[in-house]
């Protein structure tokens, strides 16, 4: 132990410049998630569900390329995310399902784990601000799912090119790009409920449950909620006009749009598929004139940007609660 | 005279109605092992997590290398290193990475994080797990790696709670010995609390005695039990075969004796001067069987005791001025025979 005392004398910190304790935190969290055997799960079920739409799609993308009678808009890559014969989801939707549970593996023990383990003492102890941890944990799970995302979906347009050789149009490409941007969007906002539930409760295990029961909740319960209101407070469906039945669709749609996995399917259709021209019921008045077209990229964007925008605000409410939860929060062990 | 290291001032932290630390004042001078004694929940670690700026107090103001803690908790962290009670690690993680992540914290230039990483390890004595997973270490292991975990920052000021807790003796023995040796060697002033008196008693230049959220004395050892026994500074332990029959006011008519405290076989009797030939011809003319004759001498135990029996007869009785503290406790006594 006596050169433990050496040490500390001759010691001096002026030299090569240093990496700030946030990226240091950020590293960290990257390194951790990506060994950690829950991320490798996840990641392997993704990659088995991308591999199974993919193969799906591939097989059955010639019988839709001969429909196509527009060669302008071929859009055969966005086709190659969307097809599907029925015996498999496509990816979108498997991403809209798989997501949620994405974000809560990454975020569900950010901060209790710590807790339990006596290291968040430590941590706090060292001269770093208490929000870098949080802002940490969320960095480093957005950039392993920005990774994740961003490399599948380049591995399909690769892999397409390979195959078919088919050339990618600009828009097509930026399409693609804002699919995989609202994927992570969604995925962080699953993540952000996750530690925001992790810092809230102490044990991990309750806050894994209660980020499942919520998921579960809007994905099971609430359609079904809506149905059962909708019922009571609105007339039978089947006694409705053409132009009622609009109006109950719309009644109904509004109600369904606040929860995030409809946001991202509605956002996802959209962007994926051009031709779709509204989130809502169309009247035949509205049809009437319209020319059969698909959409261009500016006004799929502007059909999503309520969505985005949605995803986005409930991400950072549910980052701002976790910020006032944990920044005045004492920490013991 | 220099700035005190660590000045604290009226801190009070109350949680709903409990009092956790009741208007504390404190200060400690730079270079000094300070001990902070007191049983579990006396608010040792609140006063310590306020010290750090982890906790805000409900009142007063904790000053630590003349910084607010609560204000400016960033340049105090830099400067102070503290080691919690159960230091916990990142099980999946080497000793090594454990430490090295610390390093690169507290603004170690990349270059030199892996070198002073692993210099600090082997000083620890921990070269031989330096690549095991923390999660496999023993507590004393995870101690010595808490140690090197708070010493790589180079702090003016090491704040430790309740650092020996878990360790064997010869684990305790070194670690307080290299205590003694950073403070004296280099100056880092030294806080610890702690209830394992013996331990404290040897490294501490001054204790002070925290009971209930109150700090009921501070000074060295030596002069706590000064002021503390100055009422019967002699005590003496005469141990018998038989008590039966012994009545204490006899025994209290004996010059010099105030105090009579029988128990099973034994007998305590505190006098203002040494009159144990007295004590002893005594029993012998009345026919007892003495087997043993000690003379009491004061140590951490004792005074602690004291204080701690003190305490809880002050909220018996009612809050009256510390300078009775002694005497209340004495008549409180004979009350209850």
């Amino acid at each position: 132990m006596k050169s433990l005392l050496a040490y500390s004398k001759d010691h001096s910190l002026a030299g090569s410049k240093s990496v700030s304790p946030f990226w240091v935190m950020v590293r960290k969290e990257v390194a951790d998630q990506i060994h950690s055997w829950r991320f490798i799960i996840m990641a392997l079920l993704i990659l088995l569900t991308w591999i199974g739409s993919m193969y799906v799609s591939m097989s059955n993308i010639r019988g839709a390329m001969e429909n196509v009678q527009d060669h302008d808009s071929l859009y055969f890559y966005l086709k190659l995310l969307t097809i599907t014969d029925r015996s498999l989801p496509p990816f979108h939707v498997f991403i809209g399902f798989l997501g949620p549970l994405l974000g809560i593996a990454l975020g569900f023990d950010a901060i209790n784990s710590e807790q339990s383990n006596g290291t968040l003492i430590r941590l706090m102890a060292q001269p770093v601000y208490r929000d870098s941890l949080l802002n940490a944990k969320f960095t480093g799970g957005l950039i392993v799912i920005s990774i994740l995302f961003f490399s599948l979906n380049m591995l399909m347009v690769g892999g397409g090119m390979l195959l078919t050789g088919v050339h990618i149009e600009g828009a097509e490409f930026v399409r693609i790009l804002c699919f995989v941007v609202l994927s992570i969007i969604y995925v962080a906002f699953w993540l952000n409920l996750a530690i925001l539930l992790s810092v809230k409760f102490r044990q991990s295990a309750t806050s894994a449950l209660t980020a499942i029961a919520i998921w579960l909740f809007f994905t099971v319960f609430y359609p079904i909620l809506v149905q059962i209101i909708l019922k009571g407070i609105l007339p039978d469906p089947s006694m409705l006009g053409p132009e009622q039945m609009a109006i109950y669709n719309e009644i109904r749609h509004n109600f369904l749009v606040v929860i995030p996995s409809q946001m991202y399917t509605d956002g996802t259709t959209t962007l994926l598929m051009p031709v779709v021209r509204s989130m809502g019921p169309l009247t035949m008045e509205q049809m009437a004139m319209a020319v059969p077209t698909p959409l261009s990229l500016r006004e799929s964007l502007l059909i999503t940007w309520p969505q985005v925008s949605g995803l986005i605000a409930a991400t950072v409410a549910c980052f701002a609660v976790s910020y006032w939860l944990f920044m005045r929060r004492e920490i013991r062990t | 005279m220099e700035q005190p290291i660590i000045e604290i001032h009226g801190l009070s932290k109350t949680y709903g109605s409990l009092k956790a630390v009741d208007n504390l004042t404190l200060t400690i001078q730079r270079g000094e092992i300070f001990g902070l004694l007191g049983p579990n929940g006396a608010g040792k670690s609140t006063t310590i997590l306020m010290l750090l700026g982890l906790t805000e107090p409900t009142a007063g103001t904790a000053q630590i290398c003349g910084l607010n803690a609560s204000r400016h908790p960033i340049p105090v962290k830099r400067k102070v290193g503290y080691m919690p009670d159960n230091v916990g690690f990142y099980n999946d993680l080497s000793a090594l990475e454990n430490l090295k992540y610390i390093a690169r914290l507290n603004d170690i230039p990349e270059a030199e994080v892996e070198t002073v990483a692993k210099e600090m390890l082997i000083s620890v004595g921990l070269e031989a797990a330096m690549h095991k997973k923390a999660g496999t270490f023993s507590r004393g292991m995870k101690q010595r790696l808490g140690l090197a975990d708070v010493l790589i920052k180079r702090p003016e000021v090491i704040i430790l709670d309740e650092p020996t807790l878990g360790i064997d003796p010869a684990g305790v023995r070194d670690f307080l010995e290299l205590i003694r040796q950073l403070n004296q060697e280099q100056g880092i002033t030294i806080l610890l609390s702690s209830h394992h008196l013996h331990q404290v008693q040897q490294v501490c230049s001054r204790v002070g005695i925290f009971v209930g959220g109150h700090l009921l004395a501070d000074g060295s050892v030596e002069t706590l039990a000064a002021n503390l026994f100055k009422a019967d500074p002699h005590v003496v332990q005469v141990t018998l075969r038989t008590t039966s029959g012994l009545v204490e006011n006899d025994l209290l008519q004996l010059p010099g004796v105030t105090k009579v405290d029988i128990a099973a076989g034994a007998v305590e009797i505190s006098g203002q001067s040494d009159s144990t030939p007295d004590i002893v011809r005594y029993f012998v003319h009345k026919g007892y069987d003495v087997t043993g004759v000690q003379k009491r001498t004061y140590g951490l135990d004792e005074i602690y005791q004291r204080y701690f029996e003190n305490n809880i007869k002050e909220n018996e009785v009612h809050n009256e001025k510390s300078t009775g503290l002694f005497q209340r406790s004495f008549f409180g006594r004979f009350k209850k025979r």
